[in-house]
């Protein structure tokens, strides 16, 4: 089966040492990990992690039940990049003289919505996001202007067609309701919590 | 002591008013509320305030001293295995729980539900290369199902309580909790114990779903070849009699995996043997004429599939596990069962059609009648003059009627008794399977003994593996677990010669190994035995030794280049399993 660029959506409990678990199992597999993010998800105590890999469907498919498998880990979702929304942001930081001095330089941060971040009298931060190939475009445009450096963050992805993971985690509750008080407190708050 | 700790019903786990007590002791009232009565263990600076609690519970709780943090936890996996409860393991900070690794992988693989508890560097020292400090969250992370580390006392309850939980539901494995000793010294008000039952993002059993039940149905009831895969998934789901109950139904001939041995009688007439490497011929060539492969809690183990690619292509593939992870893991699966297979083979037995498939059990049968001639006979009435291992078994299951336990180590020794041993009730055969741990059998016999006291249980070892940790006979001799050592001497490390015999042209590299008086160091430790080499005196020193009251050890010298066939040869396909 063809390798291609797959993103995985994992919700979790916020667990220590949970990060050690799941990277053991790509790197047990031999598998790279293109990208990762991690962040608090639309439910309170629940962390979203955002993975990219390179990789077969199939081998997707098998790493993802062996991911929810994990105690912590409540649903594992894997999606081609044309199922979600996704962003990646880029910081670049430019000499100064040659925005103020090229037009073209600025043209193009224009044209790519970068936004300045911080202004000196030797160089100036831009930022952007946007999908790889945008912020790969503009990077080797700004190389040409001497690019001083630059970073890329993990990429953020949204699910096109989900519910997303409370109404599952309310189905999980309402079969066997859980005894851990703190693991229930956002139901208490289901109104705060789970309007969106 | 307080005595009216550990009277707290989990029904009502609160107490009127919170009691102050330590970390340590909320340890040991965890375990009296989760049922443990015996736990195996050593000791050590990390641990000593568990174990210095412990002095006050030593009526209810009996802990087991062993020689080696390894054989503590074989033990436990032995104990699990027996009695089908959670076995229970202490060890202290550092070395001992870096220990404790080659057991945990092996129960990881072969889904025991272990608990162990280690003993951990003071909070405040995590991470400074402490004396005795070791990452023992991040070693385990791999061969554990979960692991976590207390730094507080006040989560003790709820750590240990979830322990037991996860170890022990859903598939079975080995759980970990590492606590800091401050978590142990201190002092916080317990307000008593709560089992779990429940935890938000783990779902032990998928949902059952009808609609592959009756899929499944239907392809069984088409098939005209239908065959039958079991694995431990049937005696970790106590499933044996819906098991029976489904493969008798419409006559399915089934085949164990070396870990599903026991979960039907051997003398069952649908059971047509053991599959894998070292299995029988006929289920091995069969898996690639059936029409429909029924596979019932076990993983297609490469050991059982040989070469993937040739692997029962032409049969549609229904898979019962409780683990979805398992279904399309190795082998495609035409239909998934999902779930405890004591649920999904009542279901699926209710829409069987009563059909007879006798002509294709006897095709089995057939191909059983070749083996018989051309291995099995030889090999259990040899006319050799050394003694065969086969020959040892024979005479082991006319007197023990296949009541016994039966633990073995890993090798020759170990396949041949999987092979040849008789088992009549579920949960006797205790051998590493999916790890092949050398070292396993001993420790897993006393932990054996200690699960199912009423039992004979005989330990079956190599002259190899019985040298990795025979510490453990200070085990026994302490604390007077009956159990029976058979080692079954060939002077090799065998599995491996025979493997440089069949594929490296017998050049025979490091696996001349020498032993002991092994009867002498028996002797050491109080232990009575004998050594044998004469068939003559086979069956009386197999009697002397059953009949002993104590332990005992038999050590008994076979041919020392008698090798074990069949044999489906590494990267061949199953049905090329060759009977020489
Ligand atoms: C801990 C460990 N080390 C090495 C091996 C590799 N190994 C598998 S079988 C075997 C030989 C076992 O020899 P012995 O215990 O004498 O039993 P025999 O095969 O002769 O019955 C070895 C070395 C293993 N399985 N486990």
């Amino acid at each position: 089966m063809e390798k291609q660029e797959f993103t995985i959506t994992l919700y979790t409990e916020n667990s220590v040492g949970l990060i050690g678990r799941i990277s053991g199992i790509f790197s047990r597999r031999k598998i790279n990990i293109e990208s990762l993010n991690t962040s608090p998800s639309e439910v309170e105590g629940i962390h979203r992690f955002t993975i990219v890999i390179h990789e077969s469907e199939e081998v997707v498919r098998k790493l993802c039940r062996q991911l929810e498998k994990q105690i912590d880990i409540l649903k594992a979702y894997f999606n081609t990049d044309d199922e979600i929304v996704w962003q990646e942001q880029a910081l670049y930081k430019v000499p100064a003289n040659v925005v103020t001095e090229k037009v073209y330089v600025e043209r193009l941060l224009r044209q790519y919505g970068a936004s300045t971040v911080v202004i000196r009298q030797d160089y100036i931060v831009f930022e952007t996001a946007g999908h790889r190939e945008e912020i790969d475009r503009l990077t080797e445009e700004l190389n040409k202007y001497g690019l001083i450096e630059f970073v890329r963050g993990a990429r953020i992805a949204i699910i096109k067609d989900s519910a997303g993971i409370h109404e599952k985690v309310l189905e999980f509750e309402k079969k066997e309701p859980s005894h851990e008080i703190v693991e229930n407190e956002y139901l208490d708050q289901q109104d705060n919590v789970f309007t969106m | 002591m307080n005595n009216t700790l550990s009277k707290i019903e989990n029904e009502e786990a609160k107490l009127p008013e919170a009691i102050e007590i330590s970390g340590s002791k909320a340890v040991l009232e965890a375990l009296l509320q989760e049922n443990v009565t015996t736990i195996f263990g050593y000791p050590g600076g990390a641990i000593m305030p568990i174990y210095d609690a412990l002095y006050d519970y030593s009526e209810k709780l009996k802990h087991i001293l062993v020689r080696h943090e390894q054989g503590a936890i074989h033990a436990a996996q032995g104990f699990a295995r027996t009695s089908g409860k959670t076995g229970v393991v202490f060890a202290t900070s550092g070395p001992g729980a870096t220990n404790l690794v080659t057991g945990l992988a092996d129960a990881m693989i072969d889904s025991n539900p272990i608990v162990c508890i280690t003993g951990q560097v003071f909070a405040s020292l995590l991470g400074t290369d402490a004396f005795q400090e070791t990452d023992v969250i991040n070693i385990t992370t791999p061969v554990t199902k979960w692991n976590y580390q207390v730094t507080d006392a006040t989560e003790i309850p709820e750590a240990i309580a979830k322990a037991f939980h996860i170890a022990s539901t859903g598939r079975p494995g080995p759980v970990l909790i590492d606590i800091t000793k401050n978590a142990q010294l201190q002092l916080f008000d317990y307000k008593g114990y709560q089992k779990c039952s429940h935890i938000r993002s783990y779902r032990p059993e998928p949902e059952i779903r009808n609609e592959y039940i009756e899929k499944a149905a239907e392809l069984i009831n088409q098939a005209k070849k239908p065959f039958v895969l079991f694995g431990q998934g049937v005696i970790l789901g106590k499933a044996e009699e819906e098991f029976k109950t489904f493969i008798e139904k419409v006559n399915l001939p089934a085949a164990a995996t070396v870990m599903g041995l026991s979960a039907l009688p051997t003398h069952h007439k649908l059971h047509v043997g053991m599959l894998g490497m070292h299995g029988n011929y006929a289920p091995n060539v069969m898996t690639n004429e059936c029409d429909v492969l029924i596979a019932v809690g076990m993983r297609f183990d490469d050991r059982v599939t040989g070469r993937l690619d040739k692997y029962a292509k032409q049969a549609k593939v229904i898979h019962l596990d409780i683990d979805p992870a398992e279904i399309d893991k190795n082998v495609k699966t035409t239909v998934p069962v999902w779930g405890n297979c004591k649920k999904t083979l009542p279901l699926l037995t209710a829409l069987l059609k009563n059909n007879d498939h006798s002509e294709w059990v006897e095709k089995f049968r057939e191909l059983e009648k070749e083996e018989i001639k051309e291995v099995i006979q030889d090999e259990l009435n040899p006319t050799t003059e050394v003694m065969t291992m086969g020959e040892v078994i024979k005479v082991l299951n006319e007197l023990t009627q296949g009541d016994a336990i039966i633990t073995t180590d890993v090798g020759q020794h170990q396949m041949v008794a999987c092979r040849y041993a008789h088992f009549n009730s579920s949960q006797s055969s205790v051998t590493s399977g999916g790890l092949g741990t050398m070292g396993f059998g001993l420790p897993a016999a006393i932990g054996a003994w200690y699960g199912a006291p009423e039992k004979t249980v005989v330990a079956i070892i190599g002259d190899g593996g019985f040298q990795m940790t025979l510490q453990e006979l200070g085990t026994i001799m302490q604390f007077g677990a009956k159990v029976k050592i058979m080692i079954l001497n060939n002077e090799f490390l065998g599995m491996v010669r025979q493997w440089q015999q069949l594929f490296h042209d017998r050049r025979y590299s490091f696996v001349n190994i020498t032993s002991p008086d092994f009867v002498a160091v028996a002797k050491g430790y109080y232990i009575d035995g004998q050594k044998i080499s004469e068939r003559e005196d086979l069956k009386t020193a197999l009697e002397t030794m059953l009949n002993h009251d104590d332990a005992y050890l038999l050590e008994v010298m076979v041919g020392k280049e008698n090798n074990v066939f069949p044999m489906v040869a590494q990267g061949t396909s199953v049905s090329e399993i060759r009977l020489k």
